[in-house]
């Protein structure tokens, strides 16, 4: 009997606990558990590859490009608005880059990360102005964008071309051993795990990005804009100026998504980054953030990445060889996603 | 001289201008760059039938499921204030219901395509109803919505087929994507103008038109109204799959055959293109389909003159983007207002310098 008032005590305070968390805290709670739950199915009843640290390491070295884009989205998409663009620059970016290096090894690797940075600044300086200045839908300018980099990425080159500049190659390969990770493979032999080095530039950008999101006045601004900008205007916090820089800072991220995307792929092609603008929006929503704006967390988007990329995982290694289970799964999911969201704010709002 | 200046000032006000300009701008380029571009001639297809040839001709003929994807994407932007990006995936699903149909040997020539295109439509309203349930009753909004059924739908379609992937041999339905025997025009146009002709009588007979505008410029006051919002965005959002259906079944009687992955690829994306180049708030509220439609065939005539000129396929987007740039920037608001703004300052400095 005491056992029991106990354990309702608890769940009282456990639904307290949840209901005096902000949307944002939730939704973030919900993604990381989800995650969780979803990896450890999948180490007890996938076993295989899953067992091995390597293969959360390998999630994270491919979906690299995916985390800086993703986490670009998320701050636009905070704000209030939305950017498609982001995979075509990725693409562009790749094009632009392996075109300048070629097979001239003598050439600096620093240009190329100028030429990322650059095309990024540049469109998403464009776009801000339009979005934040003129006021025009966000949606269609960044539409217009994507069309702009796909196109003018096809004027650059149409073939595929790989890159066999030393310097990129061999940061390229440079693997970096994770201490305490490692693991004995099916032919017992000791191997470490690693990172690639644009896994750390990613984490570094969600890092920074967390920081900036939550203990600064421009953070904080993101979110008030998105919440209200009528209210956010009220308060004296320069609408307009946050928007556009919610912009930049998105297209900046979308041009280092596209060095970062170099650094794993080691070529440039005109199919580069296709669909990218997809799957970062959709990890962002699956990491909590809302289309609506005003609502969502970096840490959210990183696991919104990993969770998508264990989706697709899990979809291949459990036998379902036909290629279309992977986009039926992840639509399931994200529909499951979506639904939990709209059911838990609306509880909350009443 | 009074009433002149406020024909103008009404003209200039109204959103239609800015689509109705493009076209103009459009058609005289082409007429100053190769007149030709506008002859139509007989000519003679595969069958042997003679039949019309030309640009304008294929312009109509292409954009007959953009045109359709027009209308059905005005009524839920309006509604919902939001977009539908998954109708290419979409036509994906409705075209490989369409084509499952044809592909069963049970069915005779006639039957299966009628049973297809219901099929066809059904797969529509479903897909459709799914979003709008996502979108009315769980509140979520429609981008994200129906970004399920974007990841999903192509994946979808595959699953339907099986994976099989014959041509159609029944030459009814081929008549349907090709040429009627003895008409001179292809049938997706004259389908288009059918489905043209029965959303204006719908819009003119009903107050559907009314109801979304006011749902979607204030729901809240629309329910205080008497209107049920919830139910008329679910409409809207089973309107628009209806439209898909009616596009799986053009889509793919034009070649009797489906590719998943490329099937009416980034048409959601021109169709969204279109309801804003007609002067549509993406944000909901006020909409004219007449601009919408419009607009999905300014779309098709600009990628037309583009290929004219000789722009390579694939760069067909970077062209197509600095293009929609400039529209929409002549059309947002601010632009338009300070345009106007130094437009009375420069006639009224005009106007005192004569009284002077």
């Amino acid at each position: 009997m005491e056992n029991k008032t106990s354990n309702t005590n608890f769940f009282k305070k456990f639904t307290n606990k949840i209901g005096s968390m902000t949307e944002t805290n939730l939704l973030l709670t919900i993604t990381i558990t989800v995650f969780v739950l979803m990896y450890l199915g999948a180490m007890l009843f996938l076993q295989g590859g899953f067992l091995t640290p390597q293969n959360f390491f390998q999630m994270l070295n491919e979906n690299a490009t995916l985390i800086v884009l993703a986490c670009g989205l998320s701050v636009v998409m905070i704000t209030g608005g939305i950017d498609i663009s982001v995979g075509g620059v990725t693409g562009l970016v790749t094009m632009c880059s392996a075109v300048y290096l070629g097979e001239d090894s003598s050439k600096s690797m620093w240009v190329v990360l100028l030429i990322a940075l650059g095309i990024g600044l540049a469109f998403g300086v464009v776009q801000g102005l339009l979005v934040a200045y003129l006021d025009i839908q966000p949606f269609i300018v960044t539409l217009a964008g994507m069309f702009f980099a796909k196109g003018m990425t096809t004027i650059v080159s149409t073939k595929p071309t790989d890159i066999k500049h030393e310097g990129l190659m061999a940061l390229k390969d440079t693997k970096i051993v994770v201490p305490g990770m490692s693991y004995v493979n099916s032919h017992d032999i000791r191997l470490d795990s690693y990172v690639e080095i644009g896994v750390l530039i990613a984490l570094f950008v969600v890092l920074v990005l967390f920081v900036v999101l939550r203990w600064t006045k421009l953070g904080r601004s993101f979110y008030a804009v998105g919440g209200n900008s009528q209210s956010a205007l009220m308060l004296g916090i320069n609408v307009k100026r946050t928007k556009f820089l919610s912009h930049v800072l998105c297209g900046l991220l979308a041009g280092l998504g596209g060095f970062l995307f170099l650094l794993h792929a080691g070529s440039g092609s005109p199919s580069n980054g296709g669909g990218y603008e997809m799957n970062a929006i959709a990890s962002s929503i699956i990491g909590g953030t809302m289309l609506t704006g005003g609502v969502g967390n970096i840490i959210g988007t990183l696991f919104g990445v990993t969770s998508l990329s264990t989706i697709k995982t899990i979809v291949a290694s459990a036998g379902l060889q036909d290629g279309w289970w992977t986009g039926i799964t992840v639509g399931f999911m994200l529909c499951l996603f979506l639904v939990i969201q709209s059911i838990v704010v609306g509880r909350k709002k009443k | 001289m009074q009433k002149r200046k406020i024909s103008i000032k009404n003209l200039a006000s109204k959103q239609i201008i800015i689509p109705l300009a493009a076209l103009l701008l459009l058609v005289i380029f082409n007429l100053i760059n190769d007149y030709t571009f506008f002859s139509i001639e007989w000519g003679q297809n595969a069958a042997g039938g003679s039949i019309l040839t030309g640009s304008i001709i294929s312009i109509l003929d292409e954009a007959s499921e953009l045109a359709i994807l027009a209308i059905g994407m005005t009524l839920v932007t309006a509604a919902s204030g939001g977009q539908d990006i998954s109708v290419g995936a979409g036509i994906a699903i409705t075209g490989s219901a369409t084509l499952k149909i044809i592909f069963n040997p049970n069915f005779g020539e006639g039957t299966a395509v009628i049973l297809a295109i219901l099929m066809a439509v059904l797969a529509g309203v479903i897909c459709g109803a799914f979003n709008g349930v996502l979108v009315s009753a769980f509140k979520i909004p429609p981008m994200v919505a129906t970004l399920i059924l974007f990841t999903a739908g192509r994946s979808i379609g595959s699953w339907i087929l099986g994976g099989g992937n014959d041509n159609a041999t029944n030459g009814i339905f081929l008549k349907i994507g090709q040429y009627i025997p003895g008409i001179p025009i292809p049938t997706t146009i004259l389908v288009t103008a059918v489905v043209i002709i029965l959303f204006a009588l719908i819009f003119k007979f009903t107050n559907l038109k009314l109801y979304m505008q006011a749902v979607g410029i204030n729901s809240q006051s629309s329910r205080l109204n008497g209107l049920n919002p919830t139910m008329i965005k679910f409409l809207s959002f089973v309107i628009l799959g209806i439209c898909v259906g009616i596009c799986g079944v053009l889509n793919t009687s034009r070649i009797g055959t489906i590719n998943h992955s490329s099937c009416a690829k980034d048409i959601e994306m021109d169709a969204i293109l279109a309801v804003a180049l007609g002067g549509n708030a993406l944000s909901g509220g006020k909409f004219s389909v007449t601009g919408a439609i419009l607009g999905a065939y300014i779309i098709q005539f600009l990628q037309k003159t583009l290929y004219k000129i000789q722009v390579p396929a694939s760069a067909l987007y970077a062209f197509k983007a600095v293009v929609v740039i400039v529209l929409v920037i002549f059309s947002a608001p601010v632009v338009r207002e300070s345009i106007s703004r130094n437009w009375k300052k420069l006639t009224s400095k005009k106007s005192s310098k004569e009284v002077a």
